[in-house]
């Protein structure tokens, strides 16, 4: 290969972007293997090679925990992979997790100088695609565990070990406290072992990245619900500092008529059924999952898009989303949008649900959707939508999955009234240090931030550990939200 | 961890099981429950705590399906995969005065704790213990103990009255007794018709449901139910519900909605159960 740092600029922005090898939509849909197949060795190299090697990177101020990107791309184009890994793990600890769900298009890769040269968000260097590679690399050649820091004689307990959690242990078991993370389910990782689909997800990477933290020292503790099992003033006796990252698990209804027909599930219950529990290889795995052959899917996210493309590959002749705005105002990422209609998902869009029809057994028998019309834009900026009067239809279905987001958990803040929490049942933290309102526990990810993102999980995952790490060393509380007053 | 410590027949197809579980033991309370994973491959199904010691948590199990039969398999000495909880919320015990404790079938391990915690609070329990044949009938010494009065029905007459749990619940109301308040655990349609006599008759009921579930935790929805009108999940917001505003059709439609599905596995591996049974009665024929 020519030297790729002897090119120009110029010469690098007429380098072609590779293109993703995919499995063929009509291969996928009766599989469950990874959709996206990750580039060759070649490829990566030649991808990595377009990158502009940018005096003053506007990627790393776009990547929520500012990775060296220029460092560890043109390590990838010099074929240094081990190198590349080691940049990488400098700031990221769930790389190969990054590399596959990040909304690059929004984050990192929206910053990307060649993005803007060639006026095509497109055409940028494909930073998640890269970062995905070297993570896969590492997997397969191994990997150096970091330095630690010798034992600081503390321990923290960590709340959830989804994407925040993970975090906040991996980088104070590093720094030398003593980790122990208690999680409610029989399996570490959070949404991304329950929610995320394997075909967009591989469980065995999730699993991969736990055993090295494990290696690292930390102590997972699964079946602990905390606020059930132990409560967090227990915690507090234990351990110098708790770190509270339960996510936003639980999910919204439509509230209609007809909700708990049989055949109506969450997304989560659909995807926890069929993720966690395997049931898409019932009856090999004991958990059931009713075969459905026309399923409606109402909500237009990401987790729509996974419930639809999951809800084909567990053999749906029909699936579609039924989302009450137009294709512009879909949350979900563009990326998941196509994958969904390659592989035959159907849109219905500017329909609302009214109310779910059963049969006489009090199954789902249809759904009356209503069309809506889009008005002026509301406080986010998308435009309201209203019904309009008399255009009720009913689509002819057999199961519906409900996917129009989730809220926090209530448990441990039902459990600890000490603990401040939003209107919606969010925590309240302060913004620099993740501190909530009770000395000692610090809070991050989806239950601070609502349903968000894996990486701005992450993000306040980092935030957090540095915050308790200057606490354990110091023991001050400023800045934090007022306590709340002893009644 | 979650090594089963007893194991042992109470009727037929029902096992009791003293598991080691300190961080359960610790703080349950009397209506908690557990989610069990009996093996690394098996469904996450709940089950109440019956009783307890400070390191262990006793449950009174039924075998129906698969994963309960998996467990029936199971003996003194292995281990649980999984035991999650103390989960739901406790049963609300209160001073009221006369209390009637109706337990049917396996319902009566979990009506056990409560009707203890309600003695204990210093209300007078009556316990009502209905079965479908005297054989089918468990722990009525320990409700003996844990009631001041016990009455026994069974359906066919073999023990005690012959009829339902409502029958004698409907006799002790026309004799005058003080009944300030009903606790009902056992199957849908009996909580159903306890609620619907106590409904007339206006006395409190509690009943205890139990909806298929998941996670336990209030993740998934799946164990949602209809309470006066609004959907709760049974696994955070109970499973103890007011009975007069429980919906009890929509109720049982979903817990059977599995039914057919579950049968094809459960009937498979009775199968392999009979093979396995063959095998170590006749060995080396070969
Ligand atoms: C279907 C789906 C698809 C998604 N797709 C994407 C995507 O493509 N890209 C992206 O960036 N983001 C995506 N997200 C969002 C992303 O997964 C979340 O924002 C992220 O996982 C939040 O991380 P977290 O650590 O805050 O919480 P979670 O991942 O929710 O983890 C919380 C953990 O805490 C545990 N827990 C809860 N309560 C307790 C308790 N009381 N005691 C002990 N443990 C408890 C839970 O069991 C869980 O394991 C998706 C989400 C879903 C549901
Ligand atoms: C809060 C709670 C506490 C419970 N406590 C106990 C207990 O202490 N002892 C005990 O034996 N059982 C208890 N159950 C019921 C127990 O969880 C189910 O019997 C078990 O999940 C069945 O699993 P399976 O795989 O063996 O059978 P499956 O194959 O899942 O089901 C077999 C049959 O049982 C029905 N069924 C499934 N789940 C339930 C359910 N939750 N309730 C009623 N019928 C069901 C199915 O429709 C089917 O007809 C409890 C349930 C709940 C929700
Ligand atoms: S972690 Fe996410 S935002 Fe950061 S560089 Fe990787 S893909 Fe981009
Ligand atoms: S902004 Fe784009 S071109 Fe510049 S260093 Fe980052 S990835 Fe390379
Ligand atoms: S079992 Fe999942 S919410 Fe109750």
């Amino acid at each position: 290969m020519t030297d790729w740092r002897a090119r120009s600029p110029k010469d690098r922005l007429r380098l072609p972007a590779q293109p993703m090898p995919e499995q063929r939509p009509d291969a996928r849909v009766r599989n469950m293997n990874e959709v996206a197949l990750g580039f060759s060795a070649d490829q990566a190299r030649a991808e990595a090679a377009r990158c502009l090697q940018c005096a003053n990177p506007k990627c790393v101020a776009g990547c929520p925990v500012g990775i060296d990107i220029p460092r560890f791309v043109a390590a990838v184009a010099d074929g240094d992979f081990a190198s590349a890994s080691a940049v990488i793990r400098e700031k990221n600890l769930l790389p190969a997790v990054c590399g596959r769900v990040c909304p690059q298009e929004d984050q990192c890769q929206a910053a990307c100088a060649v993005t803007k040269a060639l006026k095509s968000a497109e055409d940028s260097v494909s930073i998640g695609r890269l970062e995905r590679f070297v993570a896969d690399w590492e997997l397969g050649h191994g990997y150096v565990l970091p330095e630690k820091k010798p034992s600081s004689g503390k321990s923290v307990a960590v709340v959830g070990s989804g994407p925040a959690g993970l975090t906040v242990a991996g980088d104070l078991v590093r720094m030398g406290h003593a980790v122990t993370v208690f999680e409610a389910l029989h399996r570490a990782g959070g949404v991304l072992i329950y929610g995320i689909p394997e075909f967009r997800l591989p469980k065995e990477i999730v699993r991969r990245e736990v055993e090295y933290l494990e290696r690292l020292g930390v102590e997972f503790r699964y079946d602990w619900v905390v606020g059930k099992t132990v409560r967090i003033k227990e915690l507090l006796a234990e351990h110098q500092a708790v770190f509270l990252g339960a996510g936003a698990g639980l999910p919204n209804f439509l509230d209609v008529p007809g909700e708990s027909l049989c055949g109506v599930y969450s997304a989560n219950e659909y995807l926890t059924r069929t993720n966690l529990m395997r049931a898409f290889d019932f009856p090999a795995s004991d958990t059931p999952l009713i075969r459905s052959r026309r399923v409606a899917v109402i909500g237009g996210g990401n987790v729509a898009m996974d419930s639809a493309r999951m809800a084909l590959r567990c053999g749906a002749e029909t699936v579609s989303i039924v989302y009450r705005r137009s294709e512009k105002e879909m949350p979900a990422r563009r990326e998941e949008v196509h994958h969904a209609r390659e592989e035959g998902v159907l849109f219905s869009l500017r329909w609302a649900p009214t109310r779910v029809l059963g049969d006489e057994r009090g199954w789902v028998a249809g759904i009356e959707v209503i069309r809506m019309e889009l008005g002026e834009p509301d406080a986010s900026g998308r435009r309201r939508p209203a019904p309009i009067a008399g255009s009720e239809r009913v689509l002819d279905v057999d199961a519906v999955i409900v996917a129009i987001g989730n809220q926090p958990n209530p448990l441990i803040a039902e459990s600890c009234p000490a603990i401040r929490t939003t209107k919606w049942g969010g925590i309240v933290v302060d913004p620099n240090t993740q501190r909530t309102s009770m000395k000692g526990v610090f809070a991050g990810g989806d239950v601070v931030l609502g349903a968000a993102t894996v990486i701005l999980a992450m993000g306040e995952g980092r935030r957090a550990a540095r915050a308790i790490a200057e606490y354990l060393e110091q023991g001050d509380w400023n800045g934090a939200p007022d306590p709340i007053p002893d009644e | 961890m979650f090594r089963i410590l007893e194991k042992g027949l109470l009727a037929p197809r029902v096992n009791r099981y003293v598991v080691h579980a300190p961080q359960v033991a610790r703080s349950w309370r009397a209506g908690q429950f557990v989610i069990v994973r009996p093996r690394e491959d098996s469904e996450r199904i709940p089950l109440t705590i019956a009783d307890g010691s400070a390191e262990t948590v006793t449950l009174v199990v039924q075998e129906v399906g698969k994963t309960t039969a998996v467990m029936a398999d199971m003996q003194a000495g292995e281990r649980l995969a999984d035991l999650c909880g103390p989960l739901g919320v406790p049963a609300k015990i209160e001073k009221v005065g006369g209390v009637a404790v109706v337990g049917g079938g396996v319902g009566i391990a979990p009506a056990y704790p409560i009707a203890q915690a309600h003695k204990t609070f210093g209300n007078h329990v009556i316990a009502i213990l209905g079965a479908r044949t005297r054989e089918l009938l468990i722990m009525e010494e320990e409700m003996r103990r844990a009631s001041h009065e016990t009455v026994i029905v069974t359906d066919d007459g073999s023990r005690g009255e012959k009829g339902f749990v409502t029958t004698a619940l409907q006799r002790l109301l026309d004799l005058g007794r003080t009944i300030d308040e009903v606790v009902a655990v056992g199957p849908a349609v009996m909580m159903k018709m306890v609620a619907a006599l106590t409904r007339d008759a206006g006395i409190p009921t509690r009943v205890s449901l139990n909806t298929i579930m998941i996670d336990g935790t209030g993740m998934c929805g799946g164990c949602r139910v209809a309470v006066g009108g609004r959907t709760k999940f049974v696994c955070v917001d109970g499973p103890e519900f007011d009975g007069h505003q429980v919906d009890f059709d929509l109720m049982m439609r979903r817990q059977a909605m599995y039914l057919d599905h579950e049968r094809g596995t459960y009937e498979d591996y009775l199968e392999t159960r009979r093979c396995r049974l063959d095998a170590t009665r006749e060995p080396s024929r070969r």
